[in-house]
């Protein structure tokens, strides 16, 4: 056992101030720690997705990330996503395409594609490929990825036209 | 049954909330005070005597609570997961199935990479990892058996004694008189084909958490098991304890794909009872790779028979499966194989006899599409070959062979796993075909294919068939209920792990009972809700938990308009509940079954009748009498580069039966699914083991998964033949996409490759493996004089 260390991160917009062990994952932080649960381990090697959280705006395998290196940064997880209108559309999305079924995936898969949408704004929605080619972080054993490939057009489609309303 | 409102719409998926939130509770996110966490300590050798073991040092470790060997387990029973076959399947084909002990934890000897050996609870799983490395295991390593025909060898090592050799099963049935139609065909030809091993591999792993109350002896289990009554049943057996004081639930799962009750499933309730607190173990990646849903591992030695129009005769197998170190599931794998390799084909003279092999590898056990897959590869592997072989068109070879549809319903005359003749009670194949055809435009492709084949491109389309026994098993029951406020409760026995069950479940209990569906709610996965259970796997909850479901709301139905009429002075006979009302015969309003329940629910409202049965609340049960045969054609189109080996799918369609569907979204959701794990399974899956018995793809980069890129549009074509077998007329589709895909994909890569004169005889096509078979290929062309 390792001595512990202070460190600082923004966690959904709010500050915490953690005495974590160096060799402390940053998903492990979030879940027993933090207890957002909507961070899923798949695989604790990056290959799948499933803890995917958004690290200073950026999407990152929260199981690649050490605790410590999170010092000093803003870290976003689907529950600090709530409400955002983007991920509403997505969530909205996945939803009437059937776009989930055990739901494993489907934290990362959101978190994944709101950085996406985001980034792309209301000028120009991602084609197909650039959707598949996000999502190629992201495992999914149960859909097949059609409906959520076609959930993420959707709501890149409705969360521009929203933007453009507003 | 009443009038189908809400079956078979596209209704939204009612559990979709708490997962758009990231609030679904999975075995890892159940909380309880005072928990440990469990590690496992396992087995770095294939084959090994244990000399020693010394746990003093991880004993002492910081934060740890335990450390526990073979030497501490003296009271459990023993796990002798075997079970044999029904009787009336064995008195009618004489199986041998021979049965042996599984240690849980191994004492003497190891005989798998990955065998649990001790296990560590400690405060954390970070100090119980940390302390897990200091178990030290003296091993003096023994030669291990690493693959089915090793296995036979006679100089082989045994590896369980009490099986005297290494053979634990073997099945034989046969059809008609092979060797004569053999003897008489215009055509006869021999074929090896290998399907390697390969994983289920959910995306959640799996996770135990137990329990246990020493003063009501009582033990609570999460596990992500698709079973939760047969874990309840294993645990009980082997802790000794009383069935009813065990309660297994089974919370939200990250998918399965393959299920059963593992070592885990009882040693932490093990640990629960033994150190008096709460355990926990959650599995890693690399552990769930090593240890679960290994599946597939057969090697098919096939002859056939055919005459000059390519209408095969004669068809005889001779199935090696790699079992591993343990057969859990008796002949369920490799008799699906045998039962489902004439698929939708009339093949008179059928012979099959299949032998499980026990090998120093993980056990081989039922994932999706258990023992079919393997059998739609080799059945349409050799249509394939008769095709070539007579130079005609493989549709047209398909065409020729296909059960007619006026010969349904088609007895097989090869016996299910039930002892019940094979039937397939419904379906139309040839329009099943040309619908299949039709989709993906295979006339059409040909001619581009010949454009494209002068530019030098390599481009391939590809069919196979599949068949599906679907509803197998023990019966499914469930009650419905509804309260004084009109809620309607379904506790079913079934297991929920992606399959909607909460929406279409909902959907069959509306229209049975006559409600809304925004008034039900479904609960299940969970021994304490319901005595008996069957559980999700073999493609059955469509079936028999929906005919449960629908069967517990007719008798709550019937109930309701009795109690109604009673304290209405009506005559039971002319009233309906629709929307959850009570009507007469002229549509008017009577009451309501919230007002029924809250009158006389409980027996002591102010309508209760002394004596009267006025629970609103039945139970439903069903079972199926046998399997009923859900079936597909899949057609895709690929690419092949020629110097990479990569193959790029680019259209696929499938045509497809599951009879009367309750949800078409849903089920598109399972077929499309399904597909993409036969596309993973045909390009990219599989289990890869060096010679020293160590698995080298203990991770997702290693044991590649399809990804977003790799799945091509998958267009899924309808056709709704219902089942006879139960009164919804459904039949079940969990498994059918996965069954056909490699098939349907190898053919489609040989086909693109026609030009090298290939021949394809195995499965996954890794594109280091196709290179292989194109640079064979083309040194065999240039030797040629």
């Amino acid at each position: 056992m390792s001595r512990s260390v202070q460190v600082t991160m923004l966690v959904n917009g709010v500050e915490h101030t953690l005495a974590v062990e160096p060799r402390m994952v940053l998903a492990d932080v979030l879940r027993e720690r933090l207890d957002l649960h909507s961070i899923h381990l798949g695989c604790e090697e990056g290959a799948c997705g499933a803890c995917t959280v958004l690290v200073d705006g950026e999407p990152a395998a929260s199981c690649l990330v050490l605790a410590v290196q999170a010092g000093g940064r803003s870290i976003t997880t689907l529950e600090g996503l709530d409400g955002e209108p983007t991920m509403t559309a997505l969530q909205t999305s996945f939803h009437e395409n059937f776009a989930l079924q055990c739901g494993f995936c489907t934290p990362g898969m959101l978190v994944n594609l709101f950085s996406l949408l985001e980034e792309r704004g209301s000028s120009s929605a991602p084609t197909e490929e650039e959707v598949r080619t996000q999502l190629n972080g992201n495992l999914c054993r149960c859909t097949g990825y059609q409906s959520i490939v076609t959930a993420a057009l959707q709501a890149a489609r409705s969360a521009g036209a929203a933007r453009e309303d507003s | 049954m009443t009038a189908r409102k809400t079956f078979g719409k596209p209704i939204l998926r009612r559990e979709d909330g708490r997962f758009l939130k990231g609030k679904g509770v999975y075995v890892p996110d159940v909380r309880l005070p005072g928990t440990a966490e469990a590690v496992v300590v396992r087995s770095p050798h294939a084959h090994a005597l244990i000399r020693d073991i010394d746990v003093s040092e991880a004993a002492a470790a910081p934060g740890v609570v335990a450390v526990i060997t073979a030497r501490d387990l003296t009271d459990t029973g023993v796990y002798r997961p075997y079970h044999k076959s029904p009787p009336a399947f064995a008195d009618l084909l004489q199986p041998l199935e021979k049965g042996h002990d599984v240690p849980l934890l191994a004492a003497e000897r190891v005989r798998r990479v990955g065998e649990p050996v001790a296990l560590v609870v400690a405060e954390n799983r970070y100090l119980a990892e940390d302390a897990a490395g200091l178990v030290r295991v003296d091993y003096e390593p023994l030669e291990p058996v690493l693959d089915a025909e090793a296995g036979l060898r006679s100089d082989a090592p045994v590896i369980h004694e009490e099986l005297g050799d290494n053979v634990q099963s073997r099945v034989r049935v046969e059809v008609g008189e092979p060797e004569v139609a053999m003897a008489a065909a215009d055509h006869t030809a021999a074929f090896r084909f290998t399907i390697r091993r390969q994983i289920g591999s959910p995306l959640g792993t799996r996770a135990v958490l137990a329990r246990f109350d020493p003063e009501e002896g009582c033990l609570a289990v999460w596990s992500a098991t698709q079973m939760q009554h047969l874990a309840r049943k294993v645990i009980g057996g082997i802790l000794r304890l009383a069935e009813d004081r065990i309660r297994v639930v089974c919370p939200d799962m990250g998918g399965s794909f393959g299920g059963g009750v593992y070592y885990e499933d009882i040693l932490i309730p093990y640990l629960a009872r033994r150190l008096g607190r709460p355990v926990c173990w959650t599995e890693d990646r690399r552990e769930n790779l090593v240890n679960a849903r290994h599946a597939r591992d057969q090697i098919h030695d096939v002859e056939v028979g055919f005459d000059d129009r390519g209408r095969v005769t004669v068809l005889r197998d001779r199935i090696l499966v790699d079992m591993g170190i343990a057969n859990f599931y008796g002949l369920v794998v490799p008799y699906n194989t045998i039962s489902h390799l004439k698929s939708q084909y009339r093949i008179d003279n059928y012979e099959a006899e299949a032998t499980c092999v026990i090998t120093n590898k993980t056990p081989n056990a039922p994932a999706r599409g258990a023992g079919r897959v393997t059998a739609a590869f080799v059945i349409e592997r050799v249509l394939e070959r008769v095709a070539r072989r007579l130079d005609l068109d493989p549709a047209e070879v398909r065409r020729i062979n296909l059960i007619p549809s006026d010969a349904m319903p088609f007895d097989t005359g090869v016996p299910y796993r039930d002892g019940k003749p094979s039937v397939y009670d419904s379906g139309d194949f040839p329009a099943q075909l040309e619908m299949a055809l039709e989709g993906i435009g295979y006339h059409d492709f040909r001619a581009r294919q010949a454009r494209l084949r002068a530019e030098g491109r390599y481009v391939g389309i590809g069919i196979a068939a599949h068949m599906e026994g679907t509803g197998f098993g023990p019966p499914e029951s469930a009650i419905v209920r509804v309260d004084g406020t009109g809620a309607v409760t379904i506790l079913s026995g079934s297991n929920n792990h992606g399959q909607s069950h909460e929406t279409t479940l909902a959907q069959v209990c509306a229209d049975a009972l006559g409600v809304d569906i925004e008034t039900i709610s479904l609960r299940d996965g969970d021994t304490a809700l319901i005595r008996h259970g069957g559980g999700t796997f073999a493609s059955r909850t469509a079936v028999t938990g929906s005919m449960a479901v629908a069967r517990a709301a007719a008798e709550l139905r019937q109930r309701a308009i009795e109690i109604a009429a009673r304290l209405h002075g009506l005559d039971a006979r002319g009233l309906t509940v629709v929307g959850g009302v009570i009507r007469d015969g002229s549509g008017a309003p009577i009451t309501t079954l919230a007002e029924v329940a809250r009158r006389a629910g409980d027996g002591t409202g102010d309508g209760a009748s002394p004596g009267e049965d006025a629970r609103l609340e039945a139970i439903g049960s069903f079972a199926s009498p046998t399997v009923t045969w859900a079936s597909g054609t899949h057609a895709v189109t690929l690419e092949v580069d020629r110097d990479t080996g990569n193959v790029r799918l680019e259209r696929y369609v499938i045509a497809h039966d599951a009879g009367n569907i309750i949800n078409p979204a849903v089920v598109e959701g399972q077929i499309v699914g399904g597909v993409v794990h036969g596309i993973g399974n045909a390009l990219s899956e599989e289990a890869v083991y060096d010679d020293a018995g160590n698995l080298l793809t203990g991770s997702f980069t290693d044991y590649r998964l399809p990804r977003a890129i790799d799945v091509p549009p998958i267009e899924v074509l309808h056709q709704e033949f219902p089942s006879a077998l139960n009164e919804l007329g459904i039949k079940g589709c969990g498994e059918g996409g996965t069954v056909g895909a490699p098939a349907a994909i190898v053919n489609a890569v040989e086909d693109a490759l026609r030009p090298l004169d290939l021949r394809i005889t195995e499965m996954p096509l890794q594109p280091e493996k196709l290179l292989r078979y194109i640079h064979e290929a083309e040194t065999e062309s240039s030797e040629l004089p």
